[in-house]
């Protein structure tokens, strides 16, 4: 898939190199336009304005503010704890939906998608008239047994978890389609149990799509903020994740200290990027590699 | 191992894969399920390996029912059509696979690898991955991994499909020279006729969803029990006529046919293989004139290809080159052409002369 994003971007460079030069000019010019518009210049400006009061002020805002701090450690629990449910899941609605055939399977496919469609504000406020501790639906279950989701650290991660439930299984189906099931067959007439099957042979042949998914979904789910803000409460060290805090932050007046925790978030984003770029890279040159060879011997 | 298939049916949605099968397999044999696409021959293939599940009938292996037991349990070796090696796994992996996940100890394990790789002379490639591999080279590393579990039988899917003419022709001799060191019972798939005819023992034609004729590659090709079978079996030329009391009419060929007596006409098809059509420069009793279209050396003989103007057909005939120069055949010659043998089907018996 993504050796193939590269091939289609070679074969558009020669077609626009056979355009007049003042087109290719013009289009350029505009692209970098763009990009430089909506988002060098911005995210310049967040470092910025983080680093205004010099490095020890950046370090005063993110790591001496109690606030802040509580923010920083609950994004680093509930975004890993999201990511952690969406791939178990993911992984299984990935492998449910490509091994199997049954009814409903394209309806499951579809809704699949849905977080992604619907605006995380109201996937928020679905959740709160669900679990909500007054008036919800399953309020007299969850009162009864004492649990307390919405307004508490348990709805951020079902939030989180619902906005970015797509991205590993989306990742994996067309992966998975792509590669069939001969593999496992093989190793099921081998004598593989299930898990053997999984294990050895499935999981190796998927580890980089689903590495793709995981950090695409942790990306997502570090920045979350629609859901997160309507479920959270926004209760002081107890709710607030960091996309949260920049908000607070920002509608305190204090934006040295709004700007700081989102230069954070941004390098977060940054460090993402990075690393997707390294692993395409990575499985592009191992894809490479076994092509060339296998050219080779044939 | 010896297996029985009886009475198996197996539907995808409305399509009939497989109808009423029942199939005999001796132990130790080398049998061919052949048949065009979709004949079911594949289906039947998973079935006995216990990948695909039948609607309905049982499979014995010897007098043991299997019917119900997993693919897992089933100790067959199975090898699929595009190898469906583990692409992440050495060779030397892919041959362990099944070892491994019985728990086999280390040194054990290594020694069967080793020797397998000897068997399939794939020594020293233990290491690379199948992606290094040439498509002969990774169809031995699929036997050999088949093999390495000690399988009660061998069930070969399209093994020698995607390979080019002459690895195929090659791996074909081997494979027959494994087979006769190993004894193992082995059954494989194709829809190539002279590949089954080449390799097996016993032939099983199939086409859609049923077994059409099973025998000897002799037995088959010299008594083609069906039309199709006739068909099949390739490269024949067609007629439609009529038999009526103990004649089969052509055309302007008549020849004797006992297996009619009525004065009643009913239709019929006559056919003729390539290499039963005789060439003359002089006319016999029922012979056709001919103009010579093509002539290509194939092998041992020369296929000619032959247009017969008032039939409105195209004639193929097997000449040898002996006979060819006897004949001083060239092309755009005018030449006469007659049957030395005719099979002929009715739609409901078939019979032959």
């Amino acid at each position: 898939m993504h050796v193939s994003t590269v091939r289609t971007q070679r074969i558009a460079g020669k077609m626009v190199a056979n355009e007049p030069l003042w087109f290719r000019v013009l289009l350029i010019s505009l692209a970098w336009l763009i990009a430089l518009i909506l988002i060098i210049v911005p995210l310049i400006y967040v470092f910025v304005q983080a680093f205004a009061d010099g490095f020890s002020g950046w370090w005063r805002n993110i790591f001496e503010d109690a606030e802040t701090r509580h923010s920083v450690l609950m994004t680093l629990a509930v975004a890993p704890l999201a990511v952690l449910i969406n791939t178990v899941c993911g992984l299984a609605a990935a492998w449910t939906l490509t091994k199997f055939r049954f009814p409903g399977r394209t309806f499951l496919m579809t809704a699949l998608d849905l977080p992604f469609a619907v605006s995380p504000v109201v996937a928020g406020l679905m959740l709160v008239l669900l679990y909500g501790s007054r008036g919800g639906y399953f309020a007299p279950v969850l009162n009864a047994l004492g649990i307390k989701i919405i307004f508490a650290w348990p709805g951020l991660v079902l939030a989180t978890t619902f906005v970015t439930m797509p991205f590993i299984a989306r990742e994996l189906i067309p992966l998975m389609q792509a590669l069939g099931d001969d593999e496992e067959l093989a190793a099921v007439s081998l004598g593989a149990s299930p898990w053997q099957i999984f294990w050895r042979v499935t999981l190796p042949n998927i580890k980089w799509g689903l590495l793709f998914g995981i950090i695409q979904c942790n990306a997502r789910a570090i920045g979350e903020f629609g859901a997160v803000y309507v479920v959270s409460g926004r209760i002081e060290r107890e709710t607030y994740t960091m996309a949260l805090r920049v908000e607070k932050l920002f509608q305190d007046y204090n934006n040295p200290g709004s700007y700081a925790v989102a230069s954070v978030l941004t390098l977060m984003a940054l460090s993402t990027l990075i690393l997707k770029v390294v692993l395409e890279r990575i499985v592009a040159a191992s894809m490479n590699e076994s092509t060339h060879k296998t050219g080779e011997h044939s | 191992m010896s297996i029985s298939v009886q009475n198996l049916s197996k539907n995808f949605g409305d399509f009939a894969a497989l109808k009423n099968v029942s199939l005999e397999v001796p132990s130790d044999s080398l049998t061919a399920l052949l048949g065009p696409s979709g004949s079911g021959k594949t289906t039947l293939l998973r079935i006995i390996s216990g990948l695909e599940t039948a609607d309905s009938g049982t499979i014995l292996f010897k007098e043991e029912d299997v019917t119900e037991r997993s693919a897992r349990d089933r100790e067959v070796g199975f090898v699929f059509q595009h190898y469906a090696l583990f692409r992440h796994m050495t060779v030397f992996e892919n041959v362990a696979f099944g070892m491994r996940v019985r728990n086999a100890p280390k040194p054990e394990v290594r020694d069967r690898v080793n020797e397998l790789l000897h068997l399939v002379r794939l020594e020293g490639l233990g290491q690379r991955y199948p992606s290094e591999l040439s498509g002969g080279q990774r169809q031995r590393v699929a036997l050999a991994r088949a093999l390495a579990v000690k399988p009660r039988m061998l069930l070969l899917d399209e093994p020698f499909g995607a390979l080019d003419a002459k690895v195929r022709q090659e791996l074909r001799t081997w494979l027959r020279k494994l087979h006769e060191e190993m004894h193992v019972t082995t059954v494989f798939v194709t829809h190539d006729q002279e590949e089954a005819f080449e390799m097996a023992d016993q032939v099983v034609v199939m086409s859609q969803g049923r077994i059409e004729q099973t025998g000897t590659p002799q037995a088959v090709f010299d008594n083609p029990a069906t039309s199709f079978v006739m068909d099949f079996l390739g490269n024949v030329n067609v007629f439609h006529g009529r038999v009526q009391a103990g004649r089969v009419q052509m055309g302007p060929f008549s020849l004797q046919y006992d297996g009619y007596q009525h004065d009643e006409p009913r239709d019929a098809t006559a056919y003729v293989r390539p290499h039963e059509l005789d060439l003359d420069r002089s006319p016999s009793q029922s012979s056709l004139l001919g103009t010579v279209k093509q002539i290509n050396p194939a092998g041992s003989v020369l296929k000619v290809r032959l247009a017969v103007a008032e039939f409105g057909v195209e004639l193929n005939v097997d000449v040898t080159h002996y006979r060819a120069q006897a004949l001083g055949l060239k092309l755009n010659d005018t030449i006469y052409v007659h049957p030395r043998s005719v099979r002929v089907f009715m739609p409901e018996t078939d019979y032959v002369i």
